[in-house]
């Protein structure tokens, strides 16, 4: 189905599993944005940085088809949305430490690498689903982002590997951070409350399907890097998908729009 | 060189005479090649700053990366300063190469950075505070950029030469990008143009002092006059800034700002621009990091260093699984 042909219904689970997409690669985005300069060494900042500016592309081709379903312009449904109409997972806008990326900012390392690298895994998982949505601007959209995530997804597994097979001390940071990323990941494994709406219209696969993939896979990295699996990845903080949010989103979406919202009709 | 007598053969004089030969003739000089011990120290002085100004200059607008005002503005500068972190990235290459037969490397790059003791461009120690110095920065800071890496990209030493011929490429890149948010903000609202007028207000002297002094008479040392003879730069300092003049200050006019030098007008009898020029002991204060941003960017690559000691040490304990 296009554009014209999406019934009403159905459109309504399109969007909201649109502003998923587009929210979650937005914010994981500008998280990453935030590490320029600080990563550990100037080869990853390049890395970085370009992974951060392919997802934040990502995040403006998802924009751009909710422009196209009548959500507004694209500009304005990224940067003057109030909280709760983010529709992100939680652990995606969790600052990256304490400071902030102007002053002092004290981030932690394995917690960018476990968190990228679990995301990233989903998305690979949630791209391949979405090759075939039945809504064709989004699986077109998924097929462009894919040639790009293939790379990212290989840069974080390289180095959750790498770190999680290091020194006692590296070991002993990825697992503080695991434990971190555990206790909200299972946001980023749901769909939501438009989650039947959602898989009916067969815009995306199962919710239950998905996170099988993502378990399997994470089962298998664990073994291979002699770790203990930690079972089920919880939602300690409440659903992203239902508007539950943290200070953080509040105070990153204030910078994200501080610009723009001096004058949203004005040519920037 | 005789025939039949190998290079090293050669006393230290007939050496130089050869190397000058060599870069006169418009050759260029590989890492492995003999190069005067001078030639080596100056390219490891150049291309270090170099590369660390590409490094620190990210940070200024790093600062407007979130803030950028929308998703393609975001996308352009992310783009940007990404760019910028893999010019300083070849450059550094460049630069150990050049260090590595002085037992130097990477970390002593970042230590000296860290001490003072390796200095970054003027311009970046600077305050970026509105999006509209993010404008100004990509626009004409870049457009400085291009003119004095322009000039470098027959440099003598090949290395140094083929790095710029790509980040020239991709600078001009920045400067459409900058000359675009001119544009717009030109082009819009009291507000947008007012800040861009302030921001050109800040930046101005910056600018002059980009290119640096007119003449070693001002800072006490002749390193442009060396480049000069080792062809590692073919132009003097003041040259590249009467060429920043020719092409930015009629643009500037055209855009309806006012450029903050009442006396600054072309004169027909030099064919030069005549201008205030900016305060030099400022400029020293400033390299030497006494600039208004100099130590809370610094600090940011200082901490950052002391907080990923831990990544380095995994890095290198290569315990393969």
């Amino acid at each position: 189905m296009t554009q014209e042909t999406v019934k009403p219904q159905e459109k309504e689970a399109l969007i909201e599993l649109l502003y998923q997409l587009a929210d979650d690669d937005f914010i994981l985005s500008f998280r990453g944005s935030e590490w320029l300069g600080l990563a550990p060494h100037i080869e990853e900042d390049v890395a970085f940085s370009s992974i951060s500016q392919d997802m934040m592309g990502h995040a403006n081709l998802y924009y751009n088809l909710l422009e196209g379903l009548g959500e507004g312009d694209a500009d304005k449904i990224a940067h003057l949305r109030s909280v709760e109409k983010f529709r992100n997972a939680i652990i995606l806008e969790e600052v990256n430490g304490p400071g902030t990326y102007l002053k002092e900012p004290d981030y932690d390392w394995a917690f960018a690498v476990v968190r990228n690298y679990f995301y990233a895994v989903h998305k690979q998982i949630r791209l391949d689903s979405l090759r075939h949505s039945a809504y064709e601007p989004l699986a077109e959209a998924a097929r462009k982002i894919m040639t790009e995530q293939y790379y990212h997804l290989m840069h974080w597994e390289i180095w959750f590997k790498q770190l999680m097979t290091s020194t006692d001390e590296a070991i002993k940071r990825m697992n503080t951070a695991i434990e971190k990323v555990w206790k909200d990941f299972g946001g980023v494994l749901t769909l939501g409350p438009s989650y039947a709406d959602i898989v009916k219209a067969n815009f995306i696969d199962d919710e239950a399907v998905m996170k099988k993939r993502w378990t399997n896979k994470m089962e298998a990295v664990f073994k291979e890097v002699g770790a203990n699996y930690p079972g089920e990845p919880r939602m300690e903080r409440g659903n992203g998908r239902n508007g539950v949010h943290t200070e953080d989103l509040k105070h990153a979406l204030s910078t994200l729009s501080e610009v723009y919202a001096t004058n949203p009709s004005t040519g920037w | 060189m005789t025939v039949g007598m190998s290079f090293s053969q050669l006393s230290e004089d007939e050496k130089m005479t050869h190397f000058l030969d060599r870069i006169n003739a418009g050759e260029k000089i590989e890492p492995d090649d003999w190069m005067p011990a001078d030639y080596r120290l100056q390219l490891i002085r150049l291309i270090s700053m170099h590369g660390i100004s590409e490094i620190m200059g990210a940070l200024p607008e790093k600062e407007w990366v979130p803030k950028a005002p929308s998703l393609h503005r975001k996308l352009a500068i992310m783009a940007k300063v990404q760019d910028e972190m893999g010019h300083g990235q070849l450059l550094l290459r460049v630069a150990e190469d050049l260090m590595a037969p002085l037992g130097k490397t990477r970390h002593d790059i970042m230590e000296d950075l860290f001490s003072g003791k390796l200095k970054f461009h003027n311009v970046f120690h600077m305050d970026a505070p509105t999006w509209g110095d993010a404008g100004i920065i990509a626009w004409l800071v870049d457009g400085a950029a291009i003119i004095s890496q322009s000039m470098m990209l027959d440099s003598s030493y090949g290395p140094y030469a083929r790095a710029l011929k790509r980040i020239c490429a991709e600078e001009v890149f920045h400067a459409q990008h900058g000359e675009s948010i001119i544009l717009a903000m030109a082009e819009g609202s009291k507000e947008q143009r007012e800040m861009l007028q302030d921001a050109l207000n800040r930046w101005w002297e910056a600018l002059i002092m980009f290119f640096g002094p007119k003449s070693a008479k001002e800072t006490g040392n002749s390193n442009a006059d060396k480049n000069i003879m080792y062809k590692i730069r073919t132009k003097t300092n003041e040259d590249l800034r009467q060429e920043f003049f020719t092409k930015y200050i009629p643009r500037i006019w055209s855009l309806g700002l006012t450029i903050p030098d009442e006396t600054i007008h072309f004169d027909e009898d030099s064919q030069m621009w005549v201008y205030k020029d900016a305060d030099w002991s400022e400029f020293k204060q400033i390299v030497s990091g006494n600039g208004p941003q100099s130590q809370n960017r610094l600090d940011l690559r200082r901490r950052s260093y002391k907080n990923n000691e831990w990544v380095r040490e995994a890095l290198a304990a290569k315990k393969a699984i």
